[in-house]
């Protein structure tokens, strides 16, 4: 790390301009991505189409399928191309890119073309966007293979899986919380890297795993200094990619503490929380001292009204309450 | 669309080429239907007949470099971008051997050296794609031209329309080629499409759009050209409708009673391989150079179909590869 202090929002704006000066390839296109425009809704690409120009930063027509579309394109000969798209609950209209191309054209083409094709999406419920704005679709892609899926849980992070992603050969989609933007934290090094497929450990602890990503991290965190004062020590994994996820990392800590608790923001039923579940339960069942919990948000649509929105979300309480699950009768004993 | 530009003129060479071409496409889509009737080859297929001439005759005004996007019936746009005989039949029987390893099969024929990019089985997604193929070359400063080729029935879905927009807002150099061939699967342009002529649609977009003959082997390769053209030029898009005709059903084997016996009748001379013989001969082509092209079709063939048929199938271990750059576990 550098010293400095930086912004979710500056950290990938700052990846974004160094990958467009490393490699011409690179290029951003989306809805209002110009400076023209305004540099994104959420300035991420701010200042890059005055450094690099219009036709390597394309402000877009509000045409998902055709932004995708002209994505997968451009990446299949080469291009390394930024999508932006603005909320991920508008990548539904251009699933058909992503699932059907993006995902599959090197396999289907024997391995003669790959897609190295990067979507930015923002998403997430607390700010009051209502029901088509707020969405966690993470397991929805995880589904499907040919994708990858990862997201940050600070700035530093944000630019390393940013360049990370732009970096690889295949399609990855990089899920930026919409409540992260204004978060500080320490500044990368330009040209810092977080590989993808490899989790972090945010927390060090004994007694029982927390994992999770996103704005997991920053709850999971709390989570873990209130069961501190009780005398419990929570490991918080944090796994950056969630597609493909960590799987030797989670195990490993969840063999030493042998016990486990998911926290995802998405909603429960069929969400990565039920992969990691039963694949730890497949991996650990004899060591395991309790049955894996999971925490997530209540299955409705995101809600609008404050209580309704605050009793859709997960709380830090309710990673405190699993965390008791899995260690209530065990820790003591 | 000038006919008489001498920069596209229909030259003797031109006209034995699209005539390889399209007896090329006749014989294999004939050939491949006699191993599906009689059981040598089980898999589906979406048949051409009847299109041939127009891919033979559009796609021989691109240049090797150019690229492709076609559709999942696209034999004859495969063939006529120079895809050679025995990968294409390799990969149609699903062999080790084939364009793709046989992991795509006839509706995902991928041949990046002569520019088939990608072959799509989903109706109409290949129209956003051929732009962000063009898009490529437009940033890099290169001539290449794409072309996206499609049906009628295409020109219905979303992808089309912010395709042909985004395009022309982006003046990139691509080539829309609607090949009407008067049937979205079983539906006919009536039942299912607001215009009566594809090209129209252009004007929404303010691009050129043009329809043409597409079994009239010169009509339609010189629009094809004036359009590709303007697009290496860097003058934008052009919506290009060829009217041409499909002579089996949507799919082989299907039942196609639904298409009128006159309608048909009238087609399958209008697009029959004779015709075109007779109109090729009119352009300086002998009778001899036409058997001389017919019968190295037909030994180009029976070497493909024996090559695919003693090719291996991929091995099962091979699903592994591919999905990511480095190899999944097993």
């Amino acid at each position: 790390m550098s010293g400095k202090t930086i912004s979710f929002g500056q950290a990938l704006n700052a990846a974004l301009d160094d990958a467009m000066a490393d490699d011409g390839n690179v290029m951003i296109l989306g809805e209002d991505v110009a400076d023209e425009q305004g540099g994104g809704v959420f300035k991420v690409s701010k200042g890059l189409s005055s450094k690099y120009g219009t036709s390597r930063v394309r402000s877009t027509p509000i045409s998902e399928q055709a932004i995708l579309g002209a994505a997968v394109g451009a990446a299949i000969v080469g291009m390394r191309p930024v999508a932006e798209i603005m909320l991920m609950n508008f990548i539904t209209v251009a699933m058909d890119q992503l699932v059907n191309h993006a995902a599959k054209l090197r396999f289907m083409s024997g391995g003669q073309t790959n897609v190295p094709l990067v979507v930015r999406t923002t998403t997430g419920a607390g700010v009051g966007f209502g029901g088509q704005h707020s969405d966690m679709l993470e397991a929805w892609f995880a589904h499907v293979p040919g994708l990858k899926i990862a997201t940050a849980s600070n700035p530093a992070d944000a630019y390393g899986l940013l360049r990370s992603a732009i970096d690889d050969e295949d399609p990855v989609i990089l899920i930026e919380n919409i409540t992260h933007y204004g978060m500080t934290g320490p500044a990368p090094e330009a040209g810092y890297r977080v590989p993808l497929g490899k989790a972090a450990i945010a927390r060090e602890g004994r007694d029982v795993t927390l994992v999770t990503y996103g704005r997991g991290v920053s709850d999971s965190l709390k989570a873990a200094s209130l069961l501190a004062d009780e005398g419990i020590a929570a490991e918080v994994i944090d796994l950056r990619t969630i597609a493909p996820w960590d799987e030797q990392a989670v195990f490993a800590s969840v063999a030493k503490t042998k016990r486990a608790v998911i926290v995802h923001e998405a909603v429960r039923p069929f969400g990565a929380g039920a992969e990691i579940s039963a694949r730890i339960h497949e991996e650990l069942f004899s060591d395991l001292l309790a049955p894996v919990q999971r925490v997530a948000s209540y299955p409705s649509p995101v809600p609008f009204a404050k209580p309704l929105e605050t009793a859709f979300l997960y709380s830090v309480d309710d990673i405190v309450r699993a965390a008791h699950a899995t260690t209530d009768k065990a820790i003591n004993s | 669309m000038n006919k008489s530009d001498s920069s596209h003129a229909f030259t003797p060479e031109l006209a034995r080429s699209i005539y390889r071409k399209a007896y090329l496409i006749n014989r294999t889509d004939q050939r491949f239907r006699a191993m599906l009737t009689n059981g040598e080859l089980a898999v589906a297929y979406y048949p051409v007949r009847g299109q041939e001439v127009t891919a033979a005759a559009a796609l021989s005004a691109l240049q090797p470099e150019d690229y492709l996007v076609t559709t999942y019936r696209g034999l004859h746009d495969s063939l006529a971008k120079g895809i050679p005989s025995r990968l294409l039949w390799a990969e149609f029987a699903g062999k080790r051997t084939g364009t793709c390893k046989g992991k795509g099969g006839p509706m995902h024929i991928t041949y990046p050296p002569t520019g088939v990019m990608v072959t799509t089985g989903i109706v109409g997604s290949g129209i956003p794609i051929a732009n962000g193929l063009a898009m490529a070359a437009q940033i890099r400063g290169e001539h290449r031209v794409a072309v996206a080729s499609f049906g009628d029935g295409a020109s219905n879905i979303g992808a089309f329309h912010e395709a042909l927009n985004m395009a022309s807002v982006w003046k990139l150099p691509v080539v829309f080629l609607c090949q009407n061939n008067q049937y979205a699967e079983h539906t006919t342009l009536a039942a299912g499409t607001s215009v009566t002529s594809i090209a129209e649609r252009a004007a929404g977009y303010e691009m050129p759009g043009v329809s043409c003959d597409g079994l009239d082997p010169e009509m339609m390769y010189q629009t094809m050209a004036a359009a590709v053209a303007r697009a290496r030029a860097g003058d934008g898009p052009t919506l290009v409708e060829a009217h041409t005709y499909r002579l089996q059903g949507h799919i082989f084997g299907a039942d196609y009673s639904y298409i009128p016996k006159e309608e048909l009748k009238a087609a399958e001379e209008r697009a029959s391989m004779m015709r075109l013989r007779q109109r090729i001969s009119e352009r300086q082509v002998t009778d001899s150079d036409l058997a001389q092209i017919e019968q190295e079709v037909d030994a180009e063939i029976e070497d493909a179909v024996a090559f695919a048929l003693k090719s291996d199938p991929p091995d099962p271990d091979e699903i592994r590869f591919d999905i990511y750059e480095t190899e999944q576990a097993a």
